[in-house]
Order: structure tokens, then C-alpha cells, then sequence
């Protein structure tokens, strides 16, 4: 017998027909009215929402349309660090069950809350994007994400088990366990980063395990960008198919869209989030298609709704019906960032945190350069740093210890270990009177 | 009763070294005894010159990251345990070296150890009492 989510069709079954195959105009009309419905809350509740509209001269009375979201102000990291922790949330302390948060720029991270029904929608929408890439309950799920602050390992994990799917909370680290349990426990589907997957991959080869040598069938990436080359890589060495989904924090975590079967794009699950691109210059709406910043409203969150989100990430939407029957618009995989925000292994890092860091620690110039790079398939990143007079000895211990003292500080704000290398004045490359912050040498 | 050390911090780069020496060769300055310490990422390089005022403005105007240490020099006898006296005395006193190179005097008979001390006064206590000739600039 067929489950109520699979329909019996030549496509694929998808996790929630209903939703996901809406038709558009239905669709439509299901976000107006759930959109004016978040719009009423959040002037009612959040202060910073009643400040921002009021300054802009609107209220949610003047929202008739889906267009009128326009004259609506933009909201932005800065009002989460600004409202930190809790400011921007639209229900009091006693209906938070769960808190998640991402690093910030200035080593203060951007926390982000959910009520209980907000964690059965996240779940939902991990379900569909799982199931939607191919998962299903006769899976095991080995999680490589680190659990904790970071939304991607619980995300993952209750998307997954809302499938039926069996879940291995294996947690991030140490690759050759994770290859271990890979031998031992048989999973179907492997759940981290696109390159860690690579990594793994390549210690799962080393140790003698073939990309037909494994029980993994699928993988779920994300949380950072990659390539198609890369995405072939990984399927070659794993013997796999790999799949990408993609999701902020402030916006849901992963589950604002995913990638089916067809990896065409993501579907956006537009049920609970209204997705605009717009020119990052004159933050007007780009023509449908074209490349701009994706900008996201949420519908359905009760703890932490977001009025159109700048997310500063760079894709561009796909009109065209997909061949797997769903309605929903597409965004093409994230190409870029709008600002200088660097994904290092998954975890979001500013020039303006190490800047922050560099300044606290005395004897340090100002003069930095991060240098990422991929060893393998683990991206490494150098800070190179230059040294002033004052704290230059002539006994090698003591520069060491200065070197490690800013390795330990970076580690401590970003949450990665990053390496430092001490620099002579002047040595690090300026051009037209300002720093070249970046080399990003990692292949796109 | 000590010697000015110069020690520049160098990068571990193709021609750094021969840049600093470059450096004090347009200066006019002459190097008379040297060591390099080495690390993974970086060098320094620590020298004694004869005009140390010459040395440190040549290399400051050319961007170079410099420092400047006392070290004491004592005079040893070119012969087996000629250090060992030395560093017996100081062991004695408990003075630790942090490190030390050695110039050569070839006419002399008599090596110089260049040594580095955290607390040179106590250090050239100890010497003096153990009877080595600390010199004050390293001979021609």
C-alpha cells in the first residue's frame, strides 16, 4: 500500500504534494494571508519592527498585495547583533524551547530562538528536502555535522527522523571514526559539508574503503558553497549521489531549500518564506531571473519572525516548471556573498572579526591577509600578520608566544582554528592605499 | 660590561638573509659574528657589529623588524674544556644561558663565546668571580 505521501505517478513522490505542487495562484494567496498575518504580529510585539515601519511611514494595514512587501524596510545581521540576544523575538521567554545561533562579525554571535511549533516546522521542512532528494525510512542517516550552537546537525536530525529515517548523531571530527562507523553501522546517507564529505571520502579510500565499498547511497551537503566539479568528485569517490540544500539561521536554518532529485536548482519551500532578489546597489527587485542578493520573509515563524532578510547571498531564481512535478520556485545554488563573509569548513567568518582580534593583542599591526586554501578537501586558512617593533624579541620562543597567543584568541572567537603566520612590516600586499584582506584560493 | 646584539626577524623567503647583509654592507657596517635561529615560519638573525648605532639606522630606514639585546662576551682559551670552565662556573652560580654562538680569533689563541642571559648583572657576577675575562667589544 501506498504511504499518503506517495502519490502514484511516474514521478517521483514527494514528501508534501499539497504544498509543494500547489498551483501558483493558490499559493499566492495562502502568503498574503499568512504575511499579513506576520506583519500584524511582529508591529505588535517586537519594538524594532514598530520602529522600522514607523520610520519607513507604513503599517501592516497598508500590505494589500504581495508587492506592497516592498515598502516594507529590509532587515539585516546588524538589527540581530543589535537586538542581542533575544530583542527581535515576537513571543515571550516561557514559549522558547530551543535557541541556535551563528557566529557575528564582532565575535558576538547572531542568536535566533524557536517555540515548539516553530521545531515541528523545521522539521517539516527538512522532511520535505530530504525526502525531496531522495531519502526515505528505510535509511540510515549518519550526521556529520557538529551538534551544538549551529543549526545544520539538529536541523538535519529531526528533518530526518520526520521521514522515518534511522539517525547516526554522529557529530563532526575525527574522520577516521566517522569512517569506522560508516563500516560498522551501514549507513545509506551521509549528512555535512560538501568538503567534508571530500575529506571523508579520501580517508575512507585511504583506509581501504572503494567508492563501492560503502553502504552510503545519498548525500545531503550544505552550509557552504561548492562547485559542480566538486559535487562530481564526491559522488566518484563515495559512490554516491550528492545532493545540496541550503538555509541561514535567521531565516529557519537548513530547510529554506533543497535540491530534488533532478539537481536543477533548490526549491523553495514558499509556503513559509517569500523570496526576492534585488540589486544589493539600489536594493530595487532585480528582473526575474537575474542575479541579485536573496531576501527572505518568513510566514510561519512564531519565535523569530524576519521581515525581509537581507542574506546577503548571491543566487538568481529559475522560472521554468522542474521535470519533479513541484510548483515552487527555484534558486540556483549560491554563487557568492554581497559582503566579505568567508565560509572556512562551514563556519562563517568576517575580516572584521580577526581585525577585532588583531587589534586586542598588542604589538600587532593593523596589517593582516587571510589566505584560504583547500589542503585535500579540508579548507585551510592562514592569517598573515605583521609584527611591530615592540613585541619582536630576539629569542624565537617569545615571537612563538605571541603567535600562539593570537592563534588561541582567533580559535576562541571564530570557533575554527585558524594558522598564523607573523609577517615583516610592510610585507603584506597593499593596493591603492588599502589592504587586500582576502585571498580566497579555494576553486569555485 | 656587554656587547649590543642585533637580531632582525626575517621571513622564511627566498633572499630575506641577503637582503638584511646587503642592507649593512651599503651601510658600510662589518658583521663580526653571527647566528641564525631558525623556526618552521620565520628566522632571526642575530649579529654583533662594530658600529651598532650605523646598523640599526640602515636597517629601521629599510623596514627591517629589529631588536637589540646585551650580550656578554667572555675570552676562552682555544684549548679542550676552555668552555666547560666557563660553563661550569656558571651552572655553579645557577645562572641560566638562553643561548650563544662562538667567534673565532685566529692569531690569538683565545675563542670568544657570545652568551645570552635573562639577568646579564648576575651572570657577569658569576664570571668575574669564576675568574673569565669578559671583553667589552669582540677584537679584530
Amino acid at each position: 500500500m501506498l504511504s499518503s505521501h506517495e502519490v502514484a505517478t511516474s514521478r517521483a513522490p514527494i514528501w508534501d504534494p499539497v504544498h509543494e505542487c500547489m498551483p501558483r495562484h493558490e499559493l499566492a494567496a495562502l502568503q498574503l494571508a499568512r504575511l499579513k498575518a506576520t506583519l500584524e504580529r511582529v508591529y505588535a510585539t517586537v519594538p524594532h519592527y514598530k520602529r522600522t515601519f514607523d520610520a519607513a511611514g507604513v503599517t501592516p494595514a497598508d500590505l494589500r498585495s504581495l508587492d506592497d512587501l516592498r515598502r516594507f524596510p529590509f532587515s539585516t545581521k546588524a538589527d540581530l547583533r543589535e537586538e542581542f540576544p533575544y530583542g527581535l523575538f515576537a513571543k515571550p521567554m516561557d514559549e522558547i524551547v530551543r535557541i541556535h545561533a551563528s557566529s557575528g562579525t564582532t565575535g558576538k554571535p547572531t542568536v535566533v530562538g524557536y517555540t515548539r511549533r516553530d521545531l515541528d516546522t523545521w522539521a517539516e521542512l527538512v522532511a520535505r528536502l530530504a525526502f525531496g532528494a531522495g531519502a526515505r525510512s528505510s535509511d540510515i542517516a549518519q550526521i556529520s555535522f557538529g551538534y551544538g550552537l549551529f543549526t545544520g546537525a539538529f536541523g538535519l536530525h529531526y528533518g530526518l527522523e520526520r521521514i522515518g529515517a534511522t539517525v547516526l548523531p554522529v557529530s563532526g571530527g575525527n574522520t577516521e571514526r566517522q569512517v569506522e562507523i560508516i563500516s560498522l553501522f551501514m549507513p545509506t546517507v551521509l549528512v555535512c559539508t560538501p568538503s567534508y564529505a571530500l575529506h571523508v571520502a579520501e580517508v575512507a579510500n585511504r583506509m581501504g574503503l572503494g567508492p563501492n565499498d560503502t553502504s552510503l547511497r545519498l548525500g545531503l551537503f550544505g552550509a557552504e558553497p561548492w562547485s559542480e566539479s566538486m559535487r562530481r568528485e564526491i559522488e566518484e569517490k563515495l559512490g554516491i549521489s550528492a545532493t545540496d540544500n541550503y538555509g541561514l539561521s535567521e531565516v529557519v536554518g537548513p530547510g529554506v531549500s533543497g535540491e530534488c532529485i533532478y539537481k536543477q536548482g533548490h526549491h523553495i519551500s514558499e509556503d513559509h518564506f517569500i523570496v526576492e532578489v534585488i540589486d544589493p546597489e539600489t536594493l530595487e527587485p532585480v528582473p526575474l531571473g537575474e542575479q541579485g542578493e536573496l531576501v527572505f520573509t518568513s510566514l510561519t515563524k512564531e519565535a523569530l519572525p524576519v521581515i525581509r532578510y537581507r542574506t546577503r547571498d548571491i543566487s538568481r531564481l529559475m522560472p521554468e516548471p522542474c521535470q519533479c512535478g513541484r510548483t515552487t520556485a527555484r534558486m540556483e545554488r549560491v554563487s557568492g556573498r554581497t559582503d566579505d563573509m568567508l565560509i572556512i569548513r562551514g563556519v562563517n567568518v568576517f575580516p572584521s572579526q580577526i581585525e577585532s582580534v588583531l587589534l586586542e593583542i598588542e604589538g600587532v599591526a593593523p596589517h593582516y591577509q587571510i589566505e584560504v586554501d583547500r589542503q585535500g578537501a579540508l579548507d585551510e586558512a592562514t592569517v598573515h600578520v605583521e609584527v611591530t617593533e615592540g613585541v619582536f624579541s630576539d629569542e624565537a620562543k617569545r615571537v612563538y608566544d605571541l603567535r600562539d597567543r593570537i592563534q588561541r584568541r582567533l580559535a576562541t572567537v571564530l570557533g575554527i582554528s585558524l594558522r598564523v603566520r607573523l609577517a615583516e612590516p610592510g610585507t603584506i600586499e597593499r593596493s591603492a592605499g588599502k589592504a587586500k584582506r582576502v585571498v580566497d584560493l579555494r576553486q569555485r | 660590561m656587554s656587547v649590543q646584539q642585533i637580531s632582525v626577524f626575517v621571513e622564511n623567503r627566498e633572499g630575506r638573509v641577503a637582503s638584511v647583509t646587503r642592507c649593512l654592507a651599503d651601510a658600510g657596517v662589518n658583521v663580526r659574528a653571527m647566528s641564525m635561529a631558525d623556526a618552521p615560519d620565520f628566522g632571526i638573525f642575530r649579529f654583533v657589529v662594530d658600529n651598532p648605532d650605523a646598523a640599526r639606522s640602515a636597517l629601521r630606514s629599510a623596514g627591517f623588524l629589529i631588536d637589540t639585546t646585551e650580550l656578554v662576551a667572555v675570552e676562552v682559551p682555544d684549548r679542550p674544556g676552555g668552555l666547560a670552565d666557563v660553563l661550569a662556573a656558571l651552572a655553579a652560580a645557577s645562572v641560566n644561558v638562553e643561548y650563544m654562538y662562538a667567534y673565532q680569533i685566529n692569531n690569538r689563541g683565545t675563542a670568544v663565546i657570545l652568551f645570552r642571559f635573562e639577568n646579564v648583572a648576575a651572570a657577569t657576577a658569576a664570571l668575574q668571580a669564576a675568574g673569565c675575562k669578559i671583553v667589552e667589544a669582540i677584537p679584530c
